[in-house]
């Protein structure tokens, strides 16, 4: 295996509503900031890749004009997964293991506000039983929160603990959306969205984009001072049938934190990417964290939730803890689909 | 065995609210004033026409000041159209032409017309014509159609790079 590192990142508030920007002049600031932070030019970046979801925006391959926010003249090698570029970092990841790459930059982006993300999100289901039913995001999640519950698994005191932790932790994330100091016992007092889920409970719906950067080692050395080595990278997919997974553990999560060596050292810091409190408890128990690894310094997806960044800002978030110290080893996770179907873990340490 | 099930309608319906950007509502303001309004690249000073916010170049915010461009300009190709569509009411044939705008780096595709379609040709000058000021809306449809301007043909040297 190839030595491969996180070396920069970059990323743009997350905003309920991006009133006028598009998708590429949301974009642009967040390159040219990663370029800044590198000091490299288009040319000296080999491979590029991003994730995105047209259904977002309403149009068929938007991904390309996304592509107008990176230069892409002379032409680049350039790929893209519909999906959050947490995995179109993966890519990037195999592309340099190949040795078809030294440099490599990922980009995720998402203006979900154009559109009703819950009933969008439905269209992940399968298309013959579910779909025609169209149960919207919330109400598939509700559905796995009351059986996590009714098994023991969490308690609806837990999930409005860990809505109350991440937001607070966000209070010192200046691109975060909902931050603040929450009492547990108010948050209990707030009406159900979808029993047993209240507002808190669900990650805000949010436009935004983030990128990074990746290098093979001699390139990473020269690009940061403190490189996040990437030491473990694996992504695993459950059934999209819900009724055949057993929806109150991540299987897929424990499986790829197990592949990925999670627990061959402590971990100071953990990402998670919870799009509802529950899942966060749920991957926070399939990493197999102890109580000495601090969760979700950035608020994580409960405090922003840029659809198809929000995964990959989770790994520049764990990066970002390397770089300035305060953390030797990181796990971010990312995932995709209903009820946690696809899970991603990255484990990177600064030694 | 009783027939399988061949077809299975899921209508699948989603509504959006688009927002075209802030350089290209720039643009469609002005189209509804009846201007043309191109914008820099900050890199090369290229200027595009209509723009989309970025030059796709250089990856780059274009320089915010708008750039008014001339209604005139010369088909750099064209083509001759005999389908049929519901959006454009012209008569067939029709051309659709690409337009260099005076003063733009980029083309612009539109269609032309009073003009026999056996006399459309590359460099040729062409004007806009346009809707009446009562009916401009945030639409390049403000134009209706390019014309003959009657200058001279542009040499080729001054269009070929747009081709």
């Amino acid at each position: 295996m190839r030595e491969v590192a996180v070396v920069a990142f970059a990323q743009s508030k997350s905003l309920r509503r991006e009133l006028d920007r598009n998708e590429v002049e949301i974009l642009i600031p967040v390159i040219g900031e990663l370029r800044e932070k590198s000091g490299l030019a288009t040319g000296e970046i080999d491979f590029i890749c991003s994730g995105s979801s047209d259904y977002l925006a309403g149009q068929s391959f938007a991904f390309v004009s996304g592509l107008d926010a990176v230069g892409a003249w002379p032409p680049v090698s350039e790929s893209h997964v519909e999906m959050d570029g947490a995995w179109a970092l993966y890519e990037a990841w195999v592309k340099i293991q190949m040795g078809y790459a030294d440099v490599a930059m990922v980009y995720g982006f998402g203006k979900p506000s154009m559109g009703d993300l819950p009933e969008t999100l439905a269209l992940q289901l399968d298309p013959y039983v579910l779909t025609p039913l169209w149960p919207d995001a919330i109400s598939i999640a509700a559905l796995q929160a009351r059986l996590c519950i009714e098994k023991g698994v969490t308690s609806e005191r837990q999930m409005a603990e860990v809505a109350a932790r991440d937001r607070k932790n966000a209070l010192g994330n200046p691109y975060a959306q909902v931050k603040g100091e929450f009492e547990i016992a108010k948050l209990l007092a707030e009406p159900y969205l979808a029993s047993p889920l209240r507002k808190h409970d669900c990650s805000p719906i949010s436009d935004g984009a983030s990128a990074i950067l990746i290098a093979s080692e001699k390139r990473a050395k020269q690009l940061a001072k403190r490189p996040a080595w990437i030491r473990g990278f694996t992504h695993i997919c459950e059934p999209q049938d819900l009724g055949v997974r057993d929806l109150t553990r991540s299987r897929s999560t424990e499986i790829a934190a197990e592949r990925a060596g999670v627990r061959k050292g402590k971990v100071d810091v953990a990402e998670i990417y919870g799009p509802f409190t529950h899942q966060e408890i749920l991957i926070e128990k399939a990493l197999g964290l102890g109580a000495s690894t601090k969760v979700n310094p950035s608020g994580g997806a409960l405090a922003g939730n840029p659809m198809m960044a929000a995964g990959l800002t989770r790994i520049g978030e764990a990066a970002r803890r390397i770089w300035d110290g305060s953390a030797d080893r990181a796990v971010a996770h990312a995932t995709s689909g209903p009820c946690l179907q696809q899970n991603l873990v990255c484990v990177l340490e600064g030694n | 065995m009783s027939e399988p099930v061949e077809i299975l309608k899921t209508p699948v319906k989603l509504d959006y609210t688009y927002s075209a950007g802030q350089s290209a509502s720039r643009f469609l303001r002005a189209m509804a004033e009846g201007k043309l309004i191109g914008q820099r690249c900050p890199v090369d000073g290229r200027v595009y026409f209509p723009t989309r916010g970025s030059c796709p170049q250089h990856g780059a915010l274009m320089r915010p000041e708008p750039v008014e461009l001339s209604d005139r300009g010369t088909v750099v190709t064209f083509s001759i159209n005999r389908v049929p569509s519901e959006n454009i009411k012209l008569d067939l044939p029709y051309a659709p032409v690409q337009v260099l705008l005076d003063g733009a780096d980029t083309i612009l595709m539109h269609v032309l017309g009073e003009c026999p379609i056996d006399q459309v040709h590359m460099g040729m000058r062409v004007q806009a014509v346009w809707k009446p000021k009562s009916e401009w809306t945030t639409s390049i449809g403000n134009i209706k159609y390019f014309k003959p301007s009657g200058e001279p043909d542009a040499p080729f040297d001054s269009y070929k790079e747009h081709i």
